[in-house]
C-alpha cells in the first residue's frame, strides 16, 4: 500500500482503487488541538484540489483539500465526538474519508514522502 | 516587530510565535488546551510584557482621572485597583484599562498593548492643570501567575504576605529578590497575581517562578490559552468585544461606569443610553455540537442579518461552543435564540447567563 501527500498537507493512501484520506502529522501539529471536523456527506462527489470540508482547532479554521476526484464511500464517524483522534493518530485513527476514485491516474500525480518532507522543512 | 525580554527563553522552549498587535509571542507552547486547563485546575505563566503602563502624578492626578476614566476612583483606597474603560465624549471606547492607586495624586494605569500609542495621545490631550504623566512600558515587565496554585508558588518566593490581598489590591515587596508590584489580578477568570517589575529582570523572575511551581506541574501559557480563559470568564478583548464604535453600555459593562461622581468623558451620552435604551448589546451565548463561531460571523434571525460574533470559540472547561456578539435588545434576554452563520450555513444560538464559566471560591 502506498502513501501520497499533497501540499495542502492531506495524505492519501491507496488500497485498490480507493484512497483513504487525512491530513498529516505536520498539519495536525501546526493546527493544535482539533475541536471540529466537517465531514463530507457520504457518496458526495470530490473534485480534485477543491475544497470538501473544514477543520477547525481553537484558533484556526482550515479548508480541507481533495487530494483526488471521485465519490465519498466512507467518513470516520469516530470524529464527530472525538475530533482530538485527529491529534492523536492523524495517520491513522485520524483519518477523515476514504474516496472511490474517479480516474486513478490522479494517485499517481500527488507527491512521493520524500517530496511532500522538503515542502515542509 | 517588537520582542519581549523573554523572546528567546519562549523559543528555547520550542513556543509558537506569532505577531500580535505588532508583538512577537508565544501563541501556544504545548497545547492550548492543555495550557487552558493548566490554568483552570493548577497553575499557568504568562509572559506580559507587552502591556502598557503608564504613570499619572501630581496634585491634578485624581481629579484628570476621574474625567477620563469611567470608574470612581476617589472611591478606591490606596493600593486599590479599578478595572475601567476610558470614553471619548461621545462613549465609545479609546481603550480599556487598570488603574492602580497608590495615592490621590499618584497613579498607574495599565493598557492594552495594542492601544499603547492611541492611548498616550488620547490622555495626554485630555490632561488638564499640574499633572505629570509618564510612559513607562518599554522599562517595565509584567508576568502573571495564575490558577488555583498561583498564591502558593508565589508565596515561596516572597517574605510579604500573600493571603491578606484582596483581589483587585495591590502591594509591593521582593520577589525572588526583585521589586514587585504585586498584583492580585488576572485576565484568566482564576486567582492569580501579575508582577510588575523592572524588565531587565524578566529571565530570573520568570526561571525562578517556573523553578518554585515545577512541584505542582506550573505551565507557561500562550496568547491562544489567555483567549480561551478570558472568553470563558467573560473579560472583554479591546478589538474584539468592544472598540472605537462601542460603548460601555453596549457592552454591558454599566457596573464600571460610575454616574454618582458627577460628569466624565462620555457620561451624557451614557446616561441617555442608560435610560432611554441601547440599539444593540453585548450577550453571551452558546452553539450546539458542530463548527465554532468566530469574531466576525453574522448573526441571523428570520434569514436576516440582525448583529455580529465578536469572540467565539470551542470552550475547553464547559466542553461547548460559545460566543459573545452583539444583537438587538429584542434578542438579548436569557433564553432568545437566532442563528450564527458559518461558511453559509446557520447553527442555532441560544442566550446564556455569564460569565460562562466562574471560579468556586473559597
Amino acid at each position: 500500500m502506498t502513501t501520497k501527500f499533497t501540499k495542502e498537507h492531506e495524505w492519501a493512501k491507496l488500497e485498490g482503487d480507493t484512497v483513504t484520506v487525512g491530513i498529516t502529522d505536520y498539519a495536525a501539529h501546526q493546527l493544535g488541538d482539533v475541536v471540529f471536523v466537517e465531514l463530507p456527506a457520504k457518496g458526495s462527489k470530490l473534485q480534485k484540489d477543491k475544497v470538501f470540508g473544514t477543520i477547525e482547532s481553537v484558533k484556526t479554521v482550515s479548508d480541507l483539500f481533495a487530494p483526488v476526484t471521485g465519490e465519498v464511500v466512507a467518513v470516520n464517524g469516530n470524529l464527530e465526538n472525538n475530533p482530538a483522534l485527529v491529534n492523536e493518530e492523524p495517520m491513522g485513527a485520524g483519518w477523515i474519508c476514504k474516496v472511490k476514485m474517479a480516474n486513478p491516474s490522479e494517485f499517481d500525480q500527488l507527491l512521493s514522502e520524500a517530496d511532500y518532507k522538503k515542502i515542509c522543512d | 516587530m517588537n520582542k519581549t525580554p523573554l523572546c528567546a527563553v519562549h523559543e528555547k522552549s520550542g513556543a509558537r510565535m506569532v505577531d500580535f498587535a505588532g508583538w512577537y509571542m508565544p501563541v501556544q507552547y504545548t497545547s492550548i488546551i492543555e495550557e487552558h486547563n493548566a490554568v483552570r485546575t493548577n497553575s499557568g505563566l504568562f509572559d506580559l510584557f507587552h502591556m502598557g503602563e503608564f504613570w499619572l502624578s501630581g496634585p491634578d492626578a485624581l481629579k484628570n482621572i476621574q474625567k477620563i476614566c469611567c470608574q470612581d476612583s476617589e472611591a478606591l483606597s490606596d493600593r486599590q485597583i479599578a478595572y475601567t474603560p476610558m470614553c471619548r465624549p461621545d462613549g465609545t471606547i479609546v481603550d480599556d484599562l487598570l488603574i492602580y492607586r497608590w495615592t490621590a495624586e499618584k497613579f498607574m494605569l495599565v493598557v492594552n498593548a495594542s492601544n499603547m500609542k492611541k492611548d498616550y495621545d488620547w490622555i495626554a490631550s485630555q490632561l488638564e492643570g499640574d499633572v505629570k504623566f509618564v510612559d513607562k512600558s518599554s522599562e517595565t515587565g509584567l508576568i502573571a501567575i495564575q490558577g488555583p496554585n498561583a498564591e502558593a508558588i508565589l508565596q515561596k518566593l516572597t517574605r510579604q504576605r500573600l493571603k491578606p490581598i484582596k483581589f483587585y489590591w495591590f502591594t509591593s515587596g521582593k520577589v525572588a529578590g526583585i521589586d514587585c508590584i504585586i498584583s492580585r489580578t488576572g485576565y484568566t477568570g482564576e486567582d492569580g497575581f501579575e508582577l510588575y517589575y523592572p524588565a531587565e529582570h524578566s529571565e530570573k523572575l520568570w526561571n525562578d517562578l517556573l523553578e518554585a511551581g515545577k512541584d505542582f506541574g506550573i505551565k507557561p501559557i500562550g496568547l491562544g490559552a489567555r483567549d480561551t480563559l478570558r472568553l470563558e470568564a467573560r473579560l472583554m478583548l479591546y478589538g474584539n468585544d468592544i472598540n472605537d464604535e462601542t460603548t460601555p453600555i453596549e457592552a454591558n459593562l454599566n457596573w464600571t461606569v460610575k454616574f454618582a461622581k458627577g460628569p466624565f468623558n462620555g457620561s451624557e451620552v451614557m446616561k441617555k443610553q442608560k435610560d432611554q435604551g441601547v440599539t444593540k448589546t453585548l450577550v453571551g451565548f452558546e452553539l450546539g455540537k458542530g463548527p465554532a463561531a468566530r469574531h466576525g460571523y453574522p448573526i441571523m434571525k428570520d434569514g436576516k442579518k440582525v448583529g455580529e460574533v465578536t469572540s467565539g470559540t470551542m470552550a475547553p472547561t464547559l466542553q461547548k461552543n460559545i460566543g459573545l456578539g452583539y444583537v438587538p435588545p429584542a434578542l438579548s434576554a436569557i433564553g432568545s435564540t437566532f442563528d450564527i452563520e458559518i461558511r453559509g450555513k446557520n447553527y442555532p444560538a441560544t442566550v446564556i447567563e455569564t460569565p460562562f464559566y466562574t471560579r468556586a471560591r473559597s
